[in-house]
């Protein structure tokens, strides 16, 4: 218990329980399969619960398991047993209030697939071989997107006229394609 | 690769059809990345492509070594590209490769220069990638930059270099040690997360030095810290320094406890949370101190937030296991989240409740708890079975409502250790409350009516057999055994047919219906159980006479095999190997348990001596000495060898001649083997023998000696002495030895010895023959069994105060060796933190008497140990025996 607060993995999940990014930092799961195998408990033991308005939180494999959905997207964060439940859940939360950002308020697998980068930034800025970075999600955001090309004002600071216009874009692209 | 993306939802079909990685394939990305070799880089395509790679990586697709070399090396070129958003990926797709140390080189000086670049996110993310990749010989290049990063006026820059500096110290800390007035200086900073970094890696350069880590935590609770991380952390290294420090025994105040009562006043619940649970698992906390920490807890309860009431409950859940009535304020509010959506929630708080109800809550509590079983997982219904045993124990009155909860749900759907948490809670019920015992039977046998776990079917039959004869209308069970054996598979109609016998030796008025039935299975088609019919038909007299079954028969029959199973693995094993026209003798297998491993490995710095072959080789087990002793004729007559204990040491490692005894324990004499080496190269010993001083063992008389002719260089040999003491009777004393012999001079080079030589002796450290030594470890299978079966007639129970001690684990290993018994299911290791310990034992003491004890022992805060001792044996003397042990060591 004098060790630092740490994070086993974070996961994000479709609603079928497959793949869009994970990242592991312990050696618990050494091979993909076991990798696998684990999301795939994790799925099932968490797909027919209502996380959608408030963080859930469960046991599994001697493992805490704090988890969030929104649309077809499933966020999960696991830690060790003796860990914190609620650090384990602010991590949670930045990341997804983070992915919220990033997608401008359009959160679903399409788009997360689409922004794929981003995610993927996203998770790097928020643990670093299991110990907490950052847990805000407007920092996150900002330390992400700042890479990309539009890198003016944070993206939290968008005004809708903007969001809408941006999704309209997305939108039009989807149609051309 | 799979296709993640098949959906099945009508509305949006076309739309869910697309995907920007639908039918990706390796192979083509691999081509694609031929981009990043192109002169006019088109950062855009290079950012997709790295996505791509990235993806196929997080799918689990790997990469050959070739295929990973050709990918880094291209990337390494789009370092020249100055698109911000490219380099980041550049750096995550490196992370991802982790590339060996030739190839690290070519990405070093690139990433060292945006370590040094004027772009914030470019300095800190090349120090985590170079840190992450990096070895001990590169890191001192960039030490310097990496000391003034962890000091860096931007925080993203200073947390970047700290997170990097705590994965160093696992590989390299003689390097990051000498950062810590840098980090130092960190731990001062205003940016939160910057604090919680330094504070972290100062912790873990520090964490070998108590004084400072104590220093640390002291300085830091009076200051500010500011991030809630930082602050959680803190509480850990604050409970870690009072663990060690314990409490001041004079005022009972325990140092920084103010500190933990004053951070579950803080703003942020985790540091609220991580304050109240370090208080609840202070070692020795008071109702005092624990009061305000299950206020807070109390709380959350009531949270919306799921996260909150999870923490709480299972937090107030492990106080309750040491603490009960702290935890009874929250009882309603743990009542109304029996019925919280969140299935965990809900177990956990009823497992609570179950822990801190009072008998007259208890029906109240079932009745909730039977609407809630039918829609939670199997695993948590165990965990609700598990507390409803310990309830029923705890309050036996009630057995009958919960009795009849385990039966309905029995009754109900589940996976095989499901039912079997809930046959084995039933048992434990039958066996501890005796009115619950027919009723309990009834349930089994209904339940092996229709169960389709042969397991538990067997395990239920043999218990059957065990207690059914005992109640007052045993007949009344043979209709569903014999159904068993009309109905099942072969495995449980053998079990079967053992507890039919079973109920024929027992009860001579159903021997005559019995014999029909058995008779039955003659036909059946199972070779093992027709053996058993035929065995049990003829062991109890199946041929007419109906007689009374012996004594023998019923040993037979109940008895439970004492041998351990390994020893006669290896007996039989023995056995069919050196074929013989002898049948196989169940008395020749050892029934010593052999020391585990582990025990084995225990004598720390016994070093080979010199060049010479080390003493303690394989040790041998006991048959093995009992052939040596008894091809000695001064011996043979001694009889059986009772135990032999394992070498003692009579001189220091790495002297001149190395000496170890080993007391063989006879029931009538004691033999001490002595086994020698000579570690001298130029020295030859003859005549070799040892002279026993026993002026302080009163009752022993030495009776017979056998020298070593000869004892070579590097050559171990063996010199006995043996002695006489009062039969059957465990006589102690003390032994003092002198090694005496001829020493003769060897010329190393022709390995002759002179002719002449001279007279020596050499001093050898006392040894004892302790009480412990006439004790043999012997295991039983079923110590709850055994100890019913021995009976309260030679119980002897007595208290002891151990005054302070160690630790609990401590004391209870000092006991269990002091008396040289064998522990039984697991019992002799001790959980930590627990302020109580029970612990079985059992052995056979010389007279091959039977012995088991049931030890007791609570700890208190001032680290006083008292224990009860509960001795069951067949012999009174033996029962007071083991007391005298007890109070003697």
């Amino acid at each position: 218990m004098e060790t630092c607060p740490s994070v086993k993995n974070i996961l994000l999940l479709d609603s079928e329980g497959k793949r869009i990014a994970v990242k592991y930092y312990s050696d618990d799961w050494p091979t993909n399969n076991a990798k696998e195998a684990f999301e795939k408990a994790v799925f099932n033991k968490t797909q027919k619960t209502n996380a959608r308005t408030e963080a859930e939180i469960t046991m599994l494999e001697n493992n805490i398991l704090v988890y969030k959905f929104v649309q077809d997207l499933y966020f999960y964060v696991t830690g060790g047993e003796d860990e914190n439940e609620i650090i384990l859940a602010a991590v949670l939360q930045g990341f997804f209030d983070a992915v919220g950002i990033l997608l401008r308020g359009n959160v679903d697998k399409r788009e997360a697939l689409e922004n794929l980068d981003l995610i993927l930034l996203c998770i790097d800025e928020i643990v670093d071989g299991g110990i907490i970075l950052e847990t805000d999600a407007n920092s996150i955001a900002t330390k992400v997107a700042s890479n990309s090309v539009d890198a003016g004002a944070p993206l939290s600071e968008q005004t809708i006229s903007q969001a809408l216009a941006t999704a309209r874009e997305h939108l039009a692209r989807s149609l051309l394609k | 690769m799979a296709q993640p993306f098949l959906k099945k939802d009508d509305d949006r079909d076309d739309e869910a059809e697309y995907s920007p990685f639908l039918g990706i394939e390796k192979g083509a990305v691999l081509q694609d990345a031929r981009v990043f070799n192109d002169p006019q880089l088109d950062a855009r395509r290079c950012s997709q492509v790295i996505t791509k790679l990235l993806y196929l990586l997080n799918q689990g697709e790997t990469f050959t070594k070739i295929e990973a070399t050709e990918v880094f090396f291209s990337v390494t070129k789009l370092f020249q590209s100055k698109d911000i958003g490219l380099r980041r990926m550049v750096y995550l797709m490196i992370k991802e490769l982790s590339p060996c140390a030739d190839e690290v080189i070519i990405v070093t000086s690139s990433l060292m220069k945006d370590m040094n670049s004027r772009t914030d996110m470019y300095r800190a993310n090349a120090i985590r990638v170079l840190c992450r990749i990096t070895d001990g010989t590169l890191l001192t290049q960039i030490e310097r930059y990496l000391k003034q990063a962890i000091v860096d006026k931007n925080p993203v820059v200073a947390s970047a270099a700290l997170v990097s500096g705590i994965h160093l110290l696992q590989t390299n800390p003689e390097i990051v040690k000498r950062w810590s007035n840098e980090v130092q200086e960190a731990v001062q900073s205003r940016a939160a997360l910057v604090q919680f970094h330094a504070l972290a890696l100062l912790h873990q350069i520090r964490q070998n030095d108590r004084l400072a880590v104590s220093k640390l935590v002291t300085s830091l609770t009076k200051g500010t810290v500011r991030s809630p991380l930082a602050q959680c952390l803190l509480i850990r290294y604050t409970s870690q320094v009072i663990r060690e420090s314990g409490v001041n025994t004079q005022s009972g105040d325990r140092p920084f406890y103010d500190y933990l009562e004053g951070c579950l006043r803080h703003k942020a619940e985790m540091v609220i949370f991580e304050a109240a649970r370090a208080i609840t698992e202070l070692s020795g906390v008071t109702t005092r101190e624990l009061t305000p920490a299950i206020t807070v807890l109390q709380l959350f309860l009531s949270s919306s937030k799921p996260v909150l009431r999870f923490a709480a409950v299972r937090t107030l859940n492990k106080v309750a296991m040491s603490h009960p009535m702290a935890v009874t304020n929250c009882n309603i509010d743990m009542e109304s989240l029996i019925s919280d959506q969140n299935r965990s929630i809900a177990t956990l708080a009823i497992t609570t409740l179950l822990k801190t109800g009072n008998e007259s809550s208890v029906d109240r509590l079932m009745k909730q708890i039977t609407n809630f079983m039918s829609d939670i997982a199997d695993e948590f219904k165990i965990v609700v079975v598990e507390a409803i045993r310990s309830l029923c124990l705890k309050f036996p009155l009630k057995y009958r409502s919960l009795m009849n909860f385990l039966s309905n749900i029995l009754r109900e759907e589940g996976g095989f250790e499901y039912k079997k948490a809930i046959v084995d809670s039933i048992v434990i019920l039958i066996r501890d409350i005796p009115d619950a015992k027919e009723s309990g039977l009834l349930h089994l046998c209904e339940f092996i009516e229709d169960c389709e776990f042969t397991y538990l079917s067997t395990q239920i039959l043999h218990f059957l057999g065990n207690e059914g004869p005992k109640t007052s209308d045993p007949s009344k069970y043979i209709r569903y055994i014999y159904n068993r054996v009309i109905l099942e598979n072969a495995t449980v109609r053998a079990s079967a047919v053992s507890t039919l016998a079973k109920f024929g030796a027992m009860i001579d008025s159903l021997k005559p219906r019995i014999f029909i039935l058995l008779r039955r299975c003659l036909f059946d088609n199972d070779d093992e159980v027709r053996d058993r019919a035929t065995l049990y038909l003829n062991t109890l007299g199946g041929d007419g006479s109906v007689v009374e079954t012996d004594k023998d028969v019923k040993e037979f029959l109940f008895g439970s095999l004492d041998i351990p199973l390994t020893n006669m693995e290896t007996s039989l094993k023995n056995y069919i190997q050196n074929p013989s026209e002898e049948p196989f003798e169940i008395n020749s297998v050892p029934r010593e348990v052999k020391s585990q491993p582990l025990a084995e490995k225990k004598a720390p710095g016994k070093k080979p001596t010199g060049l010479g072959t080390p003493l303690t080789g394989p040790t041998p087990v006991g048959d093995t000495y009992e052939r040596l002793l008894s091809s000695i004729p001064e011996f043979a007559s001694f009889g059986k060898l009772f135990k032999s204990s394992g070498p003692v040491e009579l001189t220091e490692a790495e002297t001149e001649y190395a000496v170890n005894v080993i007391k063989h324990i006879f029931d009538r004499h004691v033999v001490f083997q002595y086994n020698c080496s000579n570690t001298i190269p130029e020295q030859l010993l003859e005549n070799v023998f040892v002279i026993v001083d026993a002026s302080e063992a009163e009752e022993f008389s030495e009776v017979g000696s056998k020298p070593l002719k000869t004892l070579p260089y590097d050559t171990p040999g063996q010199t006995f002495v043996a002695f006489e003491k009062p039969e059957g009777f465990p006589s102690v004393g003390k032994f003092s030895n002198v090694l005496r012999f001829a020493v003769k001079e060897v010329d190393p080079s022709t390995g002759e010895a002179e002719d002449d030589g001279v007279e020596d002796e050499y001093q050898l450290e006392d040894f004892e023959v302790v009480a412990a030594d006439y004790m043999v470890k012997v295991g039983v299978s079923n110590f709850r069994n055994a100890w019913e079966s021995m009976g309260p007639d030679f119980e002897r129970i007595d208290e002891y105060g151990l005054g302070p001690r160690e630790s609990l684990a401590e004391s209870v290993n000092a006991v269990i060796s002091l008396l040289g018994m064998q522990p039984c299911e697991g019992t002799e290791v001790v959980p930590s933190n627990s302020r109580s310990h029970s612990c079985l034992l059992s052995g056979v003491y010389i007279g091959n008497v039977k012995v088991l004890v049931r030890l007791s022992f609570g700890i208190d805060a001032s680290k006083e140990v008292a224990m009860k001792l509960a001795v069951r044996s067949e012999d009174e003397n033996v029962s007071d025996a083991i007391h005298v042990i007890v109070a003697g060591g």
